[in-house]
């Protein structure tokens, strides 16, 4: 067969997936699924998860059976053994109707992949199937109270006992660990070495003696992250991920799924968005058509010239890739993308004024109240993933190779 | 819309630094201004540069033009900002050029465009009248004196003004003061009676000129457009000239930050080389970022001028902003991170900080075009 009848029968087999899909999605969507969603409709599974409707269990339990929870994950575990080209159809038609997401969680969007990529046989067959199923709840623990952007300094360790673990230290930003069944965390197995080097990947059952979890009230007034204690928790060794002060490794490939994770996390977001310039138009005094403040029309400008600048950008990188063209431009975005998001953030408050500070009560709109809790959380988006200075620091030395210290 | 430029543009983009490395490097313009040149550009530079072909650039191949577009301009103007290179490029080949292309006569352009593609003809746009760029507050006036015209004024900024044989002026011949409406384009030339040029000398040692018109006599034939429509010519001449100087500027930007990361890279101080600095590696990580932001905006609104020319407006003030902005902080960084030898007239740093602060003014400064834009999206 040429390479081009191949191609051929491969779009052909594609498009009829894609209308299989289709009609699958008419016939089995509820009605009910497909509008947008709030955070308390969301179904995250695991011991505690509870579905918001009958609606939202039967199209759990229906993508569920039809294996397309993790399409592109091995059927042996769950998974639907699709290809990605095959995955991505499922999505778009999903987005198509509006379909809402079935489950969420950090198994299906990360510790999944890398189980299936670092995982033993025991650990493909004990956790994937347990993830799609929805009956376990992951949390991450990463960051400690003294390891934040010097992740590599952690502390947590963990001591070869013989047949077990033995866990004593803590994890912080633990995203909801108060409501998850499992946890897994990067470890210290061995002191004496460099220190990336003396890391493991551990898989703890959060139902073990010794481990307590403290929400961490935010200045955003909610409180979805957690401190998690380990004090003299036994973990047995086959919950080992990779090898042993390997897990930096496995951390870095979850790195890249978590990357991927926020990406789609921003366009999918649940809560309106409110624009600085229709915000100017509603709370500023115009004089012939211009914004007569004029600091705060400076900066508007400033943002907006920003944003277009930034989402050209955007599409040069997607130009380049495709080119097969290599640039700095990926390596800024990240610094320059959050630290915009900040500078829209204290901009709306600066065009609303006093009415941009309500906390809470009838005398502000929901968009109002919800333009002041996101200007609270947009602090956090220059500090998780990579701060702003460490992103700087990548800048530095990967594109201008300025000497290290 | 490219945002990438293809072969034929990496093709010239090599020749041009190529040619402009060995023939007019920053050395050429400091031996101009040390000799206080009286020309202020090298003719015979400016002859090669026509025979690559840079003259006719943007010019339909009608007119004797190459035809590579914008794109192909950008850069080209973008490596003559790295070398700081003199010449009637911008002035007579893209500003000059562009009015008579737009808005000409057949006989105008079948007569001057192919000679300012050969470089026999250079042409000058005089239209500043104060120290701001200001384009419709023009009190130049052209009076109708039955079929002939009487033109009296002053004109201050003229980019190459004192060097170019035809003036494209830009006076009033109705209208209030600040009108947009009763501008006219017409072509003067510069030795004919009634004109006065006076060349000033500049920080960054290009070629500017003051001049009066004093009762000149203008024929109807010498008129480019419609009397009175002079500003649906005007304004798209102008963001062509914006897009251009926003590529030397990108050129300019470029070549200062590049030798600054490498005299970071080569100074010792404290025992350890600076570059290892976290408070200066991060100021470069800035500005690397601020690059990557500008060179997305440059090359959009380069392609804009050909593909996209509605967009054009709002793009051009965009590129004029940003880059203003980043060739203010880069060549301000530069001096700073060089230390005591940056501000010495021997590092030639100080010529890239010169002619930048120039660069921002031509066309429209930060003020000017962060305006225009909030005016365009309505605010």
């Amino acid at each position: 067969m040429s390479a081009a009848l191949r191609r051929e029968t491969l779009q052909q087999d594609l498009d009829q997936f894609r209308t299989a899909v289709r009609q699958w999605m008419e016939a089995n969507c509820p009605e009910s699924q497909r509008q947008a969603i709030t955070p308390e409709e969301q179904f995250w599974g695991g011991r505690r998860g509870e579905f918001a409707s009958a609606d939202a269990k039967l199209w759990y339990e229906r993508m569920r059976d039809q294996g397309w929870i993790a399409p592109e994950w091995p059927k042996e575990y769950g998974g639907g053994g699709l290809t990605d080209q095959h995955a991505r159809i499922i999505k778009d038609e999903m987005k198509r109707i509006n379909a809402r997401a079935p489950v969420y969680g950090i198994g299906i969007w990360m510790l999944g992949p890398a189980i299936l990529e670092y995982g033993n046989e025991q650990q493909k067959q004990q956790h994937i199937r347990a993830i799609i199923n929805a009956e376990t709840r992951w949390a991450q623990g990463y960051s400690e109270p003294g390891a934040g952007s010097d992740l590599a300094s952690l502390q947590c360790k963990a001591e070869d006992k013989g047949d077990h673990f033995l866990v004593n230290g803590s994890k912080i930003w633990t995203t909801a660990a108060d409501k998850c069944d499992w946890i897994f965390c990067l470890v210290r197995t061995d002191f004496t070495v460099k220190k990336q080097e003396g890391i493991s990947f551990l898989l703890i059952d959060m139902d073990n003696p010794g481990i307590s979890t403290t929400p961490i009230g935010l200045i955003s007034g909610e409180s979805e992250f957690c401190q998690t204690f380990f004090d003299n928790v036994k973990v047995p060794k086959e919950n080992l991920v990779g090898e042993l002060n390997k897990g930096w490794s496995v951390a870095k490939a979850l790195l890249v799924h978590e990357r991927k994770l926020m990406a789609e996390m921003g366009s999918d977001s649940p809560r309106k968005i409110v624009v600085p310039n229709e915000a100017a138009h509603k709370y500023l005094e115009f004089e012939n058509g211009k914004i007569a403040d004029a600091q705060l029309r400076s900066d508007l400008i400033d943002y907006n010239m920003q944003m277009h600048a930034i989402a050209l950008t955007h599409f040069r990188t997607f130009e380049e890739k495709t080119n097969g063209i290599r640039s700095a431009a990926p390596l800024v975005m990240k610094y320059l993308g959050t630290e915009a998001e900040k500078t829209k953030s204290e901009l709306l408050l600066a065009i609303m004024g006093t009415q941009g500070l309500g906390w809470e009560g009838d005398s502000f709109t929901p968009e109002e109240l919800d333009t002041l809790r996101l200007w609270a959380m947009s602090k956090a988006m220059t500090i998780a993933g990579g701060s702003s200075e460490i992103q700087l620091n990548v800048i530095a030395k990967s594109i201008l190779e300025l000497p290290q210290s | 819309m490219a945002l990438v430029l293809n072969e034929e543009q990496r093709l010239l983009q090599d020749t041009a630094r190529e040619f402009l490395d060995s023939n007019a490097p920053v050395a050429a313009l400091r031996k101009l201004r040390d000799a206080q040149d009286p020309l202020g550009y090298a003719p015979d530079l400016w002859q090669q540069m026509t025979e690559l072909g840079w003259a006719s650039i943007i010019l339909p191949e009608a007119f004797g033009g190459l035809e590579f577009g914008f794109m192909g301009l950008g850069v080209v103007m973008e490596e003559t900002g790295r070398t700081l290179t003199a010449s009637p490029l911008l002035a007579s080949a893209v500003v000059g050029a562009s009015a008579i292309l737009l808005g000409g006569t057949a006989a105008q352009k079948e007569t001057l465009l192919p000679a300012v593609a050969g470089g026999e003809l250079t042409t000058a746009l005089a239209l500043e009248e104060s120290h701001h760029h200001r384009p419709h507050q023009i009190a130049t006036t052209l009076e109708n004196q039955g079929g002939e015209f009487l033109l009296n004024g002053r004109k201050t900024f003229v980019l190459d003004g004192h060097s170019a044989d035809k003036l494209v002026v830009v006076a009033r011949s109705s209208g209030g003061t600040n009108d947009r409406e009763g501008l006219t384009l017409l072509l003067v030339d510069r030795e004919a009676p009634g004109v006065a040029v006076t060349r000033t000398i500049m920080a960054d040692s290009r070629n500017t000129s003051n001049m009066t018109f004093e009762q000149v006599t203008v024929h109807a034939a010498a008129i480019i457009g419609e009397v009175g429509a002079g500003w649906s010519i005007l304004e798209p001449v102008l963001d062509r000239g914006r897009v251009a100087i926003a590529a030397e500027m990108m050129g300019l930007s470029l070549e200062a930050f590049e030798r600054t990361v490498a005299y970071l890279k080569e100074r010792e101080q404290f025992g350890a080389l600076i570059g290892s600095f976290q408070a200066l590696q991060h100021r470069a990580a800035q500005m690397q970022a601020e690059i990557e932001l500008c060179r997305s905006v440059l090359l959009q609104t380069l392609s804009a001028v050909d593909e996209t020319p509605e967009q054009l407006p709002m793009l051009a003030s965009l590129a004029k902003t940003k880059l203003n902005e980043l060739v203010k902080l880069v060549t301000n960084e530069a001096v700073q991170m060089h230390g005591g030898i940056g501000v010495t007239d021997e590092l030639e740093i100080g010529f890239f900080l010169k002619r930048a602060r120039v660069a921002v003014q031509i066309f429209g400064d930060t003020g000017f075009h962060k305006d225009r834009y909030a005016t365009l999206c309505g605010y």
